[in-house]
């Protein structure tokens, strides 16, 4: 094959740095999915108002050295608010409706917010620079591997715990859990499921927008990023299970490992490598890795 | 006409058929009861193949029928009715069950056709059978409850069958409408010389058409015998103690 | 329906007509919509007559249209034979995709489609000796017998003609029945005696048959063929088209896609933000219409209609 181990390690982490990325907005669309029964195609483009709305905050605050943390705090925020709003007002005016007519207004959403963002922010490519404590690199068995990716790379897992946590020990994690498993039986027990839902999906979307905001730094901000996300983070909630958590993690690991290795090896059918997974798993084990089996 | 050996099946561990048998005599009326959770309605779904079993057989009319996909079942002469009303809600009543005799007849391959007036006379012998013939043209999702019970008898009739499973044909029913509904389920069921197996939780109706009942809880087949024994059965009205309708 | 078996003919005359008006822009545009509305209509004998939401229709409309440009362009086949076999290779992938496909429901059964779409969107993307990759194949002549654009036209309205002839008699047949009756309740429709899920691969064959050859048609008419024609946006495109229109009716496609290329082309004269247009334009459907224009028109009209 002619890669130096090390070669191969950076790439591995690169992979594990990608399947971070992949997990943030993962997770939001699998616990969106796994609560309210939607799958958000408009996920994706939450996470690219992250991107933008980070650069937003960032060209505010120039020459502060806090611009890129203050923008990881508000940018998400943010966008998480926009994504209540619109559950409150628009989508949970179709709960009662087919599962069609809501899988179509979220992709309604995908074509106002990535037209509304080329009217804000224009069609050209825009940038945000790393923040200082993370510029450069250190060293990998003598290769170089940037201090962000290890950033990101130390960040999910994090991420991940905190989440897990609230989802085990809070008591509005377990409200969630139990929607997930019968919302009715949750609604005669006198929860107010209408505004777990608001919570459920600004919850999710704060975390593809998160996604969005983290990746700023290293991914060039422009239209299209929306939909470029959104098939691999359906790609991985379907391998990892549609509503697991845990899965989602794993989805993550398994499409970020896989696509940057499988450049080393096919590289011209890593994307195709990752689609064979997905459907292998659609036809074997359709709830996924981790999920539950269903009945039928 | 049925015959059920040791049918068990589980759900994530919790067992909700335990080992059940009995058979049901060509032409007899039996009725299956039973307090809420005793597994009446997973038995039919056992016998007419909605579900798989875990382990166990089931005969119709002389032929092992316990790998057999529902609709195979189906097409040997079991007919069934679903406990919350199950018509095909965008078409006429008049298409709810032209569709029933259709399959029957093996025309649904047939991608030619007109299918306007096909089978006609048979539709609508069908819809008079159930009472239903004046209301040919309604949309089968605007009737009325009571109404769509009635559709759902003729779509089962539609299928020709030798044997009726009812799983609570008069569930959430007026009085009035319970005792029309049962008086129309025993003429058919004689006129037609059909077995009828149902479950019930109102015993009024179990006991003015069955001629056998038998008793199921907690998965268990407790009892099975004439009406009248069945009331007196001790182990019977342990289980019906204080449940409403227990005459 | 038997007052309604002059509206396929008049419809068919009234499209022969257009071409006399001498207008290239409306031959244009009406060609556009006869292959997206045979397109939409392909997808409507799944959703709205059986029930099933496949997001992954562009496949077979894509490799509708790839097999008729390397037939016609490589292999120099005959456009009429291309076709042809363009359709059957549409039939042939939806037959072994179907196969897994149908085996889940809902959710599953959409994300299943979609993924085997983005397969082939990938295949010919990457492909590059076969498709051409992301050049994809150019320079798709038409046919010498069908020298002109108002022959072509006249060709497509044929195909159109025929196509709808025979869904039509389809879906007013016991077959047809039958899949409505699964499309209202797969249980009920397992006992009266049919097998549901070979109902519902068939439903899936035939879609992808008509739907090859609208992508065929569609690879000729605009010369050349890329991969961005399989990508799943154009399933969602044709989606729309088809709930704009009314799944609930037969023609409701053919309207749909009448008027979401109409506005389109109107649109995008006056604004590149066409797809804001078209997201408000879905909400408005989704929120206030949803039984789409044939069906508010239908339920303005007395008297619901029963089965279709």
């Amino acid at each position: 094959m002619g890669y130096s181990l090390s070669f191969i390690i950076i790439q591995l982490l690169n992979g594990l740095t990608n399947a971070m990325f992949i997990f943030l907005i993962a997770a939001g669309l699998s616990i969106i999915f796994g609560v309210l029964g939607v799958l958000n195609f408009a996920h994706g483009s939450f996470y690219m108002l992250g991107a933008y709305m980070t650069f937003q905050v960032v060209s505010l605050f120039v020459n502060s050295p806090f611009q890129f943390w203050a923008a990881v705090i508000a940018a998400p925020l943010a966008v998480a608010v926009v994504g209540g709003v619109v559950e409150r007002t628009l989508l949970r005016r179709l709960y009662g409706h087919e599962e069609l007519n809501q899988l179509l207004f979220t992709y309604a959403l995908v074509l106002i917010l990535s037209d509304a963002a080329r009217i804000v922010w224009g069609i050209g490519q825009l940038s945000v620079s790393r923040p200082e404590v993370l510029r450069g690199a250190v060293q990998i068995m003598g290769q170089y591997f940037p201090k962000y990716n290890v950033f990101i790379i130390l960040l999910g897992p994090c991420v991940a715990f905190l989440f897990w946590y609230f989802m085990l020990r809070t008591r509005w994690g377990r409200m969630i859990r139990a929607a997930a498993l019968d919302r009715e039986m949750l609604g005669s027990l006198g929860v107010d499921v209408n505004r777990l839902f608001t919570l459920v999906f600004f919850i999710g979307t704060w975390l593809a927008a998160l996604g969005g905001a983290l990746v700023a730094p290293v991914a060039s901000i422009k239209p299209g990023m929306d939909l470029e996300v959104i098939i691999n983070a359906f790609i991985v909630v379907v391998i990892g299970g549609l509503g697991s958590f845990w899965g989602t993690f794993l989805g993550s690991l398994i499409v970020g490992v896989v696509y940057s290795l499988g450049i080393l090896v096919v590289p011209r059918l890593s994307m195709v490598f990752i689609y064979a997974i997905m459907i292998l798993v659609l036809i074997i084990r359709p709830w996924g890795l981790l999920g539950k089996p269903l009945r039928r | 006409m049925l015959e059920v050996r040791e049918l068990r099946k589980s759900f994530a561990g919790f067992l909700a058929v335990a080992g059940v048998s009995f058979s049901v005599a060509r032409a007899e009326i039996c009725a299956l009861i039973g307090p809420n959770g005793a597994g009446k309605s997973t038995l039919f779904n056992l016998i007419t193949g909605h579900l798989d079993l875990d382990s166990g057989q089931v005969i119709f009319d002389g032929r092992p029928v316990t790998s057999l996909r529902a609709h195979q079942i189906c097409r040997l002469g079991l007919g069934r009715s679903f406990q919350r009303s199950n018509i095909f809600p965008r078409l006429t009543v008049f298409e709810n069950v032209q569709a029933a005799v259709l399959s029957h007849r093996g025309r649904s391959l047939d991608f030619w056709t007109r299918v306007g007036r096909l089978f006609e006379e048979e539709t609508r012998e069908i819809l008079e059978k159930v009472g239903l013939a004046d209301q040919a043209r309604a949309v089968g999702g605007t009737l009325s409850y009571g109404f769509q019970k009635q559709l759902e008898l003729g779509i089962a009739l539609a299928s020709r069958p030798k044997m009726l499973l009812l799983d609570e044909p008069t569930a959430g029913m007026s009085a009035r409408e319970t005792r029309a509904t049962i008086e129309l389920i025993g003429r058919i069921t004689r006129e037609e010389g059909l077995t009828l197996l149902f479950t019930e939780h109102d015993m009024s109706v179990v006991f003015s058409i069955a001629e056998r009942i038998m008793v199921l809880s907690q998965g268990r087949l407790i009892a099975s015998g004439r009406p009248d024994e069945v009331r007196e059965n001790e182990a019977v009205r342990q289980v019906y103690f204080g449940e409403a309708g227990c005459s | 329906m038997t007052k309604k078996d002059w509206l396929l003919p008049a419809l068919i005359a009234l499209l022969a007509l257009v071409p006399l008006t001498g207008s290239r822009f409306y031959i244009f545009l009406l060609t556009d919509i006869m292959i997206f509305g045979l397109f939409a209509l392909s997808l409507n004998l799944l959703l709205g007559y059986t029930g099933l939401v496949s997001f992954g229709q562009a496949a077979y409309f894509g490799i509708g249209a790839y097999a008729c440009a390397l037939l016609v362009k490589k292999a120099g086949l005959n456009f009429l034979l291309s076709l042809a076999l363009a359709g059957l290779c549409g039939a042939a992938a939806a037959v072994i995709i179907g196969f897994f496909c149908v085996r889940l429901t809902k959710i599953y059964f959409a994300m299943l489609t979609l993924a085997f779409s983005q397969i082939v969107w990938a295949i010919a993307f990457k492909w590059n000796s076969l498709t051409g990759g992301d050049n994809g194949i150019m320079g798709i002549d038409f046919p010498w017998y069908l020298g002109s654009k108002v022959h072509f036209y006249y060709f497509t309205l044929a195909v159109l003609a025929l196509s709808m002839f025979l869904l039509h008699r389809l879906v007013g047949s016991p077959m047809g029945r039958i899949l409505m009756t699964i499309r209202d309740n797969p249980e009920r429709t397992e006992f009266i005696g049919i097998n549901v899920k070979l109902f519902q691969l068939i439903a899936f064959v035939v879609s992808g048959l008509f739907a090859a050859l609208a992508g065929g048609l569609f690879a000729v008419f605009n010369h050349s063929v890329f991969p961005d024609t399989c990508y799943w946006s154009v399933s969602a495109e044709v989606l729309i088209m088809t709930l704009l229109g009314g799944m609930y009716s037969f023609y409701g496609p053919l309207v749909g896609a009448a008027l979401l290329l109409y506005l389109r082309l109107e649109v995008t004269s006056y604004t590149a933000y066409w797809p804001l247009i078209l997201g408000t334009i879905l909400c408005l459907l989704l929120f206030f219409f949803p039984s789409g224009v044939i069906g508010f028109v239908q339920d303005r009209l007395a008297g619901r209609k029963g089965s279709g």
